[in-house]
């Protein structure tokens, strides 16, 4: 069996917070990912999805050493790399890129297009300045924008655009994987989709593999072979995208499934929703056991008080896996 | 019989350094009592816009206001300021998208809640209070009167958009601006905020606009839509129909490119190439002309009036999709 491009084991990122004690030590952490696996091969794609503070982003950008990792394992083609010093990681940084939510925040306004793009080719050493100038314009190409605003700022262009630019930068080093931190979630639906079409597109041209971050379930379905539902900083559910939404084996996927509004009058009126009680609770005192108990609408079918005594581990069955304790 | 809100011809402009913007440019339609209408359209389409100039608040300078508005048989657009004042929050409320932005942080909940009372209502602060909690418990907040005494900061975001809507419904209003509500929330506590929602207009019989650009949002909640472009209407009709046999080339492309859980997805999603025009420097035709697929000659040139098309309640901007309207204008 050939290796998976990225392997991550058991991750968790818990950030100090509030006043330290006399011995310098933090009195609290807050356990943004507590305990987070999966892996995705080469030219696979998995949708981490999950609503804003389950630690979705934390995850995204712990796995590309931006927040260095509490515990746990991120292997890069059997490649650990929660321990590469900086050095270490530049070939890495390379071959995994990321794409970030907000295109206005993203780019820096006072650099041209150009100089955006040729910032990552200098940076890898990818060839003399005029082929890296002839690759600009063919990234530029590539992601749909016209090669002649090569010499524009960010400013002049719609935030559609600006996507676009990221993505372009994101695609300059040749990468394996591409990290997507909700590509799409500040533009608006025409133009949403026609990012979603380019990035799946652009995932046959070059072959790569993404790990996409969203909270719009129906994004991460026309994006995504596989999805992993996570809550509370851990993975309540993974499964092939059909099976998931066929067929939602957590009571937090039903919820979450339930909950998106379908744009169509007919199924909006006789569907029934789940509609769950509640808020989700801080990652800085979690509940115990499991995460989900407090909001569940099945915790009575289990029982005992098992749910709020004992954290469910991730089982896998098959395809598929999940956290619950429910037979 | 009269309808409770009737719009005519409501334009907002901005007069800026760029020139003139035309935010929301001739924009007619009624409300009767107890029905949703939702208003859709992209970002920058003029339907927050539209909604803040029903109640006056567009600030002046830059912005220029004209058309006609009848609310319950009143003019309101010829209404002075403190009469203006004595409307808002009382007879009309307000949901803003922001529930953290559009609370004072400042101001306990209580503070907030009882001085809406003490102004429209004339109660006293002690009654004004015990009103107040139980609107807190209509909203399904648990504990209201430990929320009163709390700051917004210390609420969560479904929690301070609950107190949003108790406050928008002090007054027991008879219309609501509900701008984006839900869109800063998660969808399982979305899901929670439409439900009470719906629950309240029942209860109330309170009218309500629907401000947002989530096509599911309107197809579960409003029983009218009407979709904006470019600061101006191009359809509008019973939501059934909007969704069902769309005619406007915008809403079709609209409806389109929106994902859906139960789509196909061997093939592309469709999406509108281009993107919305610059409302300082609009194309003398019909706005949607430059992205649109069913584009005609004549597009390019007079802009199209929104015409009855079909049905007495359906409307739409567009005389290449609807030739038979355009045809009884004309005769």
């Amino acid at each position: 069996m050939s290796q998976p491009l990225l392997k991550v084991q058991d991750l968790t990122k818990h950030f100090p917070v509030g006043p330290r004690t006399i011995f310098g030590k933090p009195e609290q952490f807050l356990r943004a990912v507590d305990g987070v696996s999966f892996q995705i091969e080469k030219g696979g794609s998995l949708g981490l999805v999950g609503e804003s503070g389950c630690g979705k982003s934390t995850c995204a950008r712990t796995i590309v050493g931006l927040h260095p990792a509490t515990s746990g394992s991120v292997r890069y083609e059997g490649v650990e790399l929660t321990s590469l010093s900086r050095r270490e990681w530049l070939p890495y940084r390379r071959k995994i890129q990321m794409i970030f939510q907000d295109p206005y925040a993203s780019l820096d306004p006072r650099q041209t297009v150009a100089q955006i793009l040729n910032e990552p080719l200098k940076l890898f050493g990818l060839g003399r300045p005029r082929e890296r100038r002839l690759r600009v314009l063919a990234l530029l190409e590539a992601v749909g924008l016209n090669p002649r605003h090569v010499q524009r700022y960010p400013h002049e262009f719609s935030g559609g655009q600006r996507q676009r630019i990221g993505i372009a930068r994101a695609l300059a080093g040749e990468p394996d994987l591409i990290v997507c931190d909700e590509p799409v979630s500040a533009l608006d639906v025409s133009i949403q989709a026609q990012i979603v079409n380019l990035l799946s597109e652009l995932r046959e041209r070059f072959d790569l593999a993404y790990l996409f971050i969203a909270h719009d379930l129906a994004v991460v379905r026309h994006l995504c072979e596989r999805i992993a539902v996570m809550y509370l900083g851990r993975l309540v559910e993974e499964a092939p995208r059909d099976e998931l939404f066929k067929n939602p084996a957590h009571p937090y996927t039903k919820a979450l499934l339930s909950a998106v509004p379908y744009p169509d009058p007919e199924v909006e009126r006789t569907r029934e929703r789940i509609v769950l009680g509640g808020d989700v609770p801080s990652p800085l005192t979690p509940p115990s056991g499991c995460p989900f108990h407090p909001r569940c609408h099945q915790v009575g079918d289990v029982s005992g008080d098992r749910c709020s005594r004992e954290v469910p581990a991730l089982v896998h069955e098959g395809q598929r896996s999940r956290a619950c304790h429910l037979d | 019989m009269m309808p409770l809100l009737s719009v005519k011809d409501l334009a907002v402009r901005f007069e800026t350094h760029d020139g003139v913007v035309r935010a929301v440019d001739g924009v007619s339609f009624e409300m009767e009592e107890g029905e949703t209408l939702g208003l859709v359209g992209e970002s920058g389409s003029g339907k927050s816009v539209t909604n803040l100039a029903l109640l006056g608040l567009i600030p002046s300078p830059p912005g220029v206001m004209s058309g006609v508005v009848h609310f319950d048989g009143q003019e309101i657009t010829k209404l002075s300021e403190p009469d203006l004042r004595k409307i808002r929050g009382n007879r009309i409320a307000m949901i803003f998208q922001d529930p953290m932005t559009s609370l004072n942080p400042l101001l306990t909940i209580g503070r907030q809640l009882t001085e809406v009372l003490e102004l429209h209502k004339g109660m006293k602060y002690a009654q004004a209070l015990r009103q107040s909690a139980a609107a807190l418990g209509e909203v399904g907040l648990a504990e209201p009167e430990k929320r009163l005494a709390q700051y917004p900061h210390e609420l969560s975001g479904g929690m301070r958009q609950r107190v949003m809507i108790a406050m928008g419904l002090l007054c027991e209003p008879r219309l609501l601006l509900a701008d984006e509500p839900t869109t800063a929330l998660d969808v399982t506590i979305q899901a929670q905020i439409l439900e009470l929602m719906a629950e309240v207009q029942k209860q109330h019989g309170t009218a309500i606009i629907l401000v947002t650009h989530d096509l599911g949002v309107v197809a579960g909640s409003a029983d009218r839509v009407a979709v904006m472009y470019a600061g101006r209407i191009v359809e509008e009709g019973p939501t059934q129909d909007i969704f069902n046999s769309p005619v406007h080339p915008y809403t079709k492309g609209l409806l389109s490119s929106v994902p859906r859980l139960d789509s196909d997805t061997s093939c592309e999603l469709s999406s509108i190439p281009g993107s919305p025009p610059d409302l300082a420097e609009m194309p003398p035709g019909c706005a949607f002309a430059p992205r649109c697929p069913e584009v005609q000659p004549e597009c390019l040139l007079t802009q199209p009036d929104l015409l009855s098309s079909g049905s007495p309640q359906s409307r739409n901007a567009c005389p290449i999709a609807s030739p038979r309207a355009s045809r009884e204008a004309s005769s």
